[in-house]
């Protein structure tokens, strides 16, 4: 069976090797990108949309986790989900997390059995997906429950591994050569800009140079929502959420006139009571 | 240590030694002086049943000692004064209703007789509570013995993991076996490597310091290996001056701080970078120095990553030189971005 398959590897070798691997077990697979670190993968799976990623974990730039996120998030509605197999060489924490969410895995060295039986799994669900007289479920819906779950295993998501932080009160920004103090509850959104974080206030904007992973940690769930993996929002300080035409979640906001978008991933979160 | 919170059997294991006590006691007292058995036995399980239920009930209301769960100091002696006393009178009256007579009518025709039988009850109540007193502070010396044993074969563990790491170890027997297939003598080379490393690294411990040279020999082999993994991604530069080879360090003091500027430098850092190991002497001092041009300090989680490792450092240096030799992280110069590492040993 003829299908397209992204690997996303950033050791040379072991990339190469997967690929020799899965060219006997496989044959008509096609590799359509060969990619060494996170950024890469999520620009060539959007652009490519293959239907099997093979994602290693810890890849520099960006995580296999962070790149399946970004790339569940701006897939294209209506184009079939790819399935996503991650790869790790050693990580007892994210074999539990894999377990947990009923993901497929390899570990690190990859045995050809093992790969066969992923390449087995696979292939049945592609097939499952092209016979017409199956279901039509959403494209994403089963995929989404497994990146929920991953993303919620602290050391999978790049999180540190330590006990629960203490939650921030007052952010300090750096402005020239003062800093300024923003309380928490002033906070309309927080939203990343590379290795910085903007903190978008009613009348401001501060930049803190800080990763919104890393942030994250520190600011109170039931408070803080994220709605983007780029975005997290002051739960009260959202007026409305509305689909638009396309389908699209957005957020219209008090005390700031921008609309903000919700992901797929986190479209889940707003319901009527 | 722990408050160890003792369990309901805790208790009423207590009230069956009592009991077994209670019961030499009613047999000593049959033996010396005769009278109904049954009695003496109702008597003595009634006045000792009794002291324990006060003295444990007491120990709950006012126990202050979360370790041993018993109130200390002049609390202690109040209670467990309250307790005899209290429970003998409960004891006494439970045996009186059992016969029907009164041994309190004792204390007026023969206060010699009542008195040998409440000094009697308070020696069996001392040694009781003697006993379980010693017998407990044996149980928590030997589970606070068990505890630090944990420990410090935890702290030996884990210092054995950070050194070999799981996941670079697995990741360097994944490209062993790519290179088995296709590049035989690389991957001798590669497997050669990783045996002089593992063989460092398992020994290290063993020895307390050796030459400058070794040390870089050992760096360099775990560079060689890290490099067939990044490939182009990893740069490395070490340079060690001729008079400086023979000089003895601590074996592999160097090895977490190549390991984090590997993990945290350069690993995440989508461009790779360079490392660069040196070591130079300075008047007195000498100056080893491990530098990346990777993504440099962040206050993030990187920092928790590095921490055990520095402290590592940090811990063994102290222990060999005292307070005449530092370890030093900062953003490394040069406007290549990065961390400088900085080990000053004296000379």
């Amino acid at each position: 069976m003829h299908a397209t398959a992204l690997i996303a590897e950033d050791e040379a070798l072991l990339a190469a090797e997967m690929r020799a691997q899965l060219a006997r077990i496989w044959p008509e697979l096609e590799i359509v990108a060969q990619v060494g670190h996170g950024a890469a993968a999520v620009e060539a799976a959007l652009r490519l949309r293959p239907q099997l990623l093979f994602l290693d974990i810890r890849m520099p730039g960006m995580t296999g986790l962070e790149a399946a996120q970004a790339i569940a998030e701006d897939w294209p509605d209506g184009v079939t989900a790819p399935l996503i197999v991650f790869a790790t060489a050693y990580d007892q924490y994210a074999v539990e997390a894999f377990n947990h969410a009923a993901v497929d895995y390899l570990l690190k060295p990859i045995d050809a059995r093992r790969l066969a039986q992923t390449c087995q799994r696979a292939r049945a669900a592609l097939a499952a997906q092209r016979d017409p007289n199956a279901a039509v479920a959403a494209p994403w819906d089963a995929a989404l429950g497994q990146l929920r779950s991953l993303l919620a295993t602290p050391t999978l998501s790049g999180r540190s591994g330590v006990d629960a932080p203490e939650r921030l009160q007052v952010i300090q920004a750096g402005v020239g050569n003062a800093i300024h103090l923003i309380p928490i509850d002033d906070v309309v959104y927080f939203e990343a800009a590379d290795k910085y974080v903007r903190v978008i206030t009613a009348d401001r904007e501060h930049l803190i140079r800080i990763a919104l992973r890393d942030l994250l940690p520190q600011l109170d769930p039931q408070r803080f929502w994220q709605i983007h993996r780029g975005t997290v929002v002051r739960a009260d300080a959202i007026a409305v959420a509305q689909r638009d035409e396309a389908g699209k979640l957005a957020l219209t906001l008090r005390g700031r006139p921008e609309r903000l978008v919700v992901s797929r991933l986190y479209a889940h979160r707003f319901k009527a009571m | 240590m722990t408050h160890v919170e003792p369990d309901r059997w805790h208790y009423l294991r207590h009230a069956a030694v009592v009991a077994c006590f209670s019961a030499v006691v009613a047999l000593g007292l049959v033996i010396a002086k005769g009278g109904d058995w049954l009695l003496q036995f109702i008597y003595a399980e009634a006045i000792g049943l009794s002291i324990w239920a006060c003295t444990d009930f007491g120990r709950l209301l006012f126990k202050t000692d979360p370790e041993s769960n018993w109130p200390t100091g002049w609390r202690m002696i109040v209670m467990q004064v309250s307790a005899v006393i209290v429970g003998y009178a409960i004891g006494t009256s439970i045996g009186d209703l059992y016969c029907g007579c009164s041994t309190f009518e004792l204390w007026q025709r023969s206060p010699r007789t009542f008195a040998g039988y409440f000094v009697l009850c308070v020696a069996v109540t001392v040694a009781i509570c003697f006993f379980f007193l010693t017998r407990g502070r044996d149980q928590r010396r030997l589970r606070q013995i068990a505890t630090a044993q944990r420990d410090a074969s935890e702290a030996q563990l884990k210092l054995l993991e950070s050194q070999l790491e799981p996941h670079m170890l697995f990741n360097t027997l994944a490209n062993l076996r790519v290179l088995i297939g296709i590049d035989p003598p690389r991957a001798q080379a590669m497997l050669d490597q990783l045996i002089a490393f593992l063989r460092a690294t398992l020994s290290g411990s063993q020895q307390p310091f050796h030459a400058l040279s070794a040390e870089f020999a050992r760096l360099s082999d775990y560079l060689q290996l890290m490099q067939v993994r990044m490939g182009d991604r990893l740069q490395t530069q070490l340079a060690l001056p001729r008079e400086l080879a023979d000089l003895p360090v601590p074996p592999l003091v160097l090895q977490p701080l190549v390991e984090n500027a590997i993990k945290h430098g350069l690993e995440p850092h989508v461009g790779g970078g360079r490392i660069e190991i040196s070591a130079e002497r300075t008047g007195e001092r000498i100056v080893l120095r491990v530098r990346d041009t990777g993504a440099g300090l962040s206050a993030g989680a990187a920092a928790a990553g590095t921490r055990f490792g520095l402290d590592q450092v940090r811990r063994r240096l102290a222990t060999i030189y005292g307070a005449a030799a530092t370890l030093d992280l900062r953003p490394a110069g040069g406007g290549e971005g990065g961390t400088d590492a900085i080990v000053t040993l004296p000379a």
